[in-house]
């Protein structure tokens, strides 16, 4: 048996969420989940969604050539599991974008084989 | 020049409030912005979460400001950028400054303040040491990390942990800062669970509770910090001392309205919420000036800025319309609190000028398990509800109904308390 400890981040109890669970081909069997320490349902949907696919929008800035601003904010336009976050920022510092830079332009495409794009959150005209 | 409403900043609260203003059949407005475009301190903060409540989507910063830039520019608002107010009198003469026009006087026949609020800074902290490079507030690192492509430094220690610290926390990790630790001196922090567990859980970030930092080496540059437990009354406790190595201190240890154009125009403030004392249209203590946004009170949630704002452009557009308040207004009932509630805005309530729905927004003073939250109006419990928790860091609401208010009796107040506590 496995155990693993989450703040459930739903409101502002945090209930400490404890998911006891087995190894099942090296993964967290979800048939196998005893959940204790929330408070309420949506702890323990919060717990089962980070057992069993934990994901995070990352959002950053990328350098921008010829624009009135050096960077240029921006965010993955689906969440990314949540391994690949420091994967995905650092990839962000290899980006050069040319400005102008609208809101929703994409500056990169399936970044580190995600399907998500990088898209612009801000706009930088050329200077 | 002469303006029915100026509206001073053009940040979330003030492009709201200008679109309120409009929206209610004013045109001649002008939005004040010291910055050189609209949009205020949200065009730093390019993490999301943004805008749940209002557009029921997450955006980030920069996005949700732009949607009320839209608004403004769709309703053709004047905003005079690159322009400080660097003085109102209580006559509503707003004295402006810019590059381009020098310094030039708005005659206003009714003024929202809408400026926001800065950073508590290193001074106001009494921490010890000399004065190297290396420390900053974290809402100056934010700026220097988003806007400007500078990273501050790469071995950093964050005091306090205020939503600002904790997303600073995270970003500077994702531009391959090496974050040791955030210290908080509360025994809780302030900021949302939300960010605890995704810009430190997710990271690895030690948050150390019930410390602070106690002294900060090195002369030119940040050398390292000492770190100390606290005790129940927040004094260090010796021998608890730890000596962290960093470059960069980052500070995130509260906010405080900006209120000093407030100040020098006479307007009364709280001292609890050092924002202006006002009433349920968030008219100040001078008739005509009203206040919305982190200048009234320090907000959570950009989408009650902006809703707030909204309500004190519509509350502007009346008493210039001459619907409200010229005729002069009775002195109002008071809002009182109790039991863990520290503050409400409004703290005034005139129920002949009330609109149906009247939002009264309050913080308690501690963290409290299964409260009631509670409104008396004289003695008369008009809601009641419970809660799992309230805490500090979440500001609360409670909304009147216009017939509740209307019961109001000679020498009865508005309580807002907690009761099973």
């Amino acid at each position: 048996m496995e155990k693993k400890t989450m703040t459930c981040i739903n409101c502002p109890m945090g209930c400490q969420v404890t998911v006891e669970y087995e190894l099942k081909d090296g993964k967290a069997d979800p048939g196998s989940f005893v959940i204790t320490g929330n408070t309420c349902p949506r702890g323990k949907t919060y717990a089962e969604s980070e057992m069993t696919d934990p994901v995070r929008t990352v959002t950053g800035t990328v350098s921008v050539t010829g624009g009135e601003l050096p960077v240029v904010s921006v965010k993955t336009d689906r969440p990314v599991p949540k391994d690949l976050v420091m994967d995905v920022a650092d990839e962000l510092m290899k980006i050069k974008a040319a400005s102008p830079v609208k809101i929703g332009d994409i500056v990169a495409a399936n970044i580190c084989g995600t399907d998500a794009n990088i898209v612009a959150t801000s706009n930088v005209r050329v200077c | 020049m002469h303006k029915q409403i100026v509206i001073i900043g053009g940040g979330p609260a003030g492009l709201a409030a200008a679109v309120a203003a409009k929206d209610s059949g004013i045109d001649d407005i002008v939005v004040i912005e010291r910055a050189s475009s609209p949009g205020g301190i949200l065009m730093q903060c390019i993490h999301n979460g943004f805008g749940l409540h209002t557009f029921k989507e997450e955006l980030t910063g920069p996005e949700y400001a732009e949607r009320f830039i839209r608004k403004a520019e769709e309703r053709n608002i004047e905003i005079l950028l690159s322009t400080f107010a660097i003085d109102i009198t209580a006559d509503k003469t707003v004295t402006c400054m810019s590059r381009d026009k020098g310094i030039f006087t708005i005659e206003a026949d009714a003024i929202i303040l809408a400026m926001g609020c800065r950073e508590r800074p290193r001074g106001a902290l009494n921490t010890p040491g000399y004065r190297p490079a290396g420390i900053y507030s974290a809402g100056t690192a934010q700026k220097l990390v988003n806007l400007e492509g500078k990273m501050p430094g790469s071995e950093v220690v964050i005091l306090g942990s205020g939503d600002i610290g904790l997303i600073m926390a995270r970003r500077m990790t994702l531009e391959g800062a090496k974050v040791k630790a955030v210290a908080e001196i509360m025994p809780y922090s302030g900021g949302l669970k939300r960010n605890i567990v995704q810009c430190l859980d997710d990271f690895s970030i030690p948050l150390l509770l019930s410390t602070t930092v106690v002294d900060i080496a090195g002369k030119d540059r940040v050398e390292s910090v000492t770190l100390a437990k606290v005790d129940e009354k927040l004094n260090p406790i010796p021998g608890t001392e730890e000596v962290v190595k960093c470059d960069t201190l980052l500070l995130s240890c509260g906010l405080l309205p900006e209120n000093e154009l407030s100040q020098q125009m006479g307007v009364t403030l709280s001292p609890v919420t050092g924002g202006p004392v006002v009433d349920e249209s968030l008219e100040t203590s001078i008739e005509g000036v009203f206040a919305a946004g982190n200048v009234l009170h320090v907000h959570d949630l950009v989408d009650y800025v902006s809703e707030e704002a909204s309500n004190a452009g519509a509350k502007a557009a009346e008493y210039v319309k001459g619907l409200s308040g010229k005729a002069g207004k009775g002195t109002g009932y008071k809002v009182e609190t109790g039991n863990g509630v520290r503050y409400t805005v409004p703290t005034i309530i005139h129920p002949e000028k009330v609109s149906d729905l009247t939002t009264i927004r309050f913080r308690v003073g501690n963290v409290y398990k299964n409260p009631e939250i509670c409104v008396y109006i004289g003695d008369r419990c008009v809601i009641r509800r419970k809660k799992m928790i309230c805490a500090p860091g979440e500001m609360e609401q409670v909304v009147l109904k216009k017939d509740d208010i209307a019961t109001l009796k000679d020498g009865e107040t508005v309580k807002v308390l907690l009761e099973n506590i």
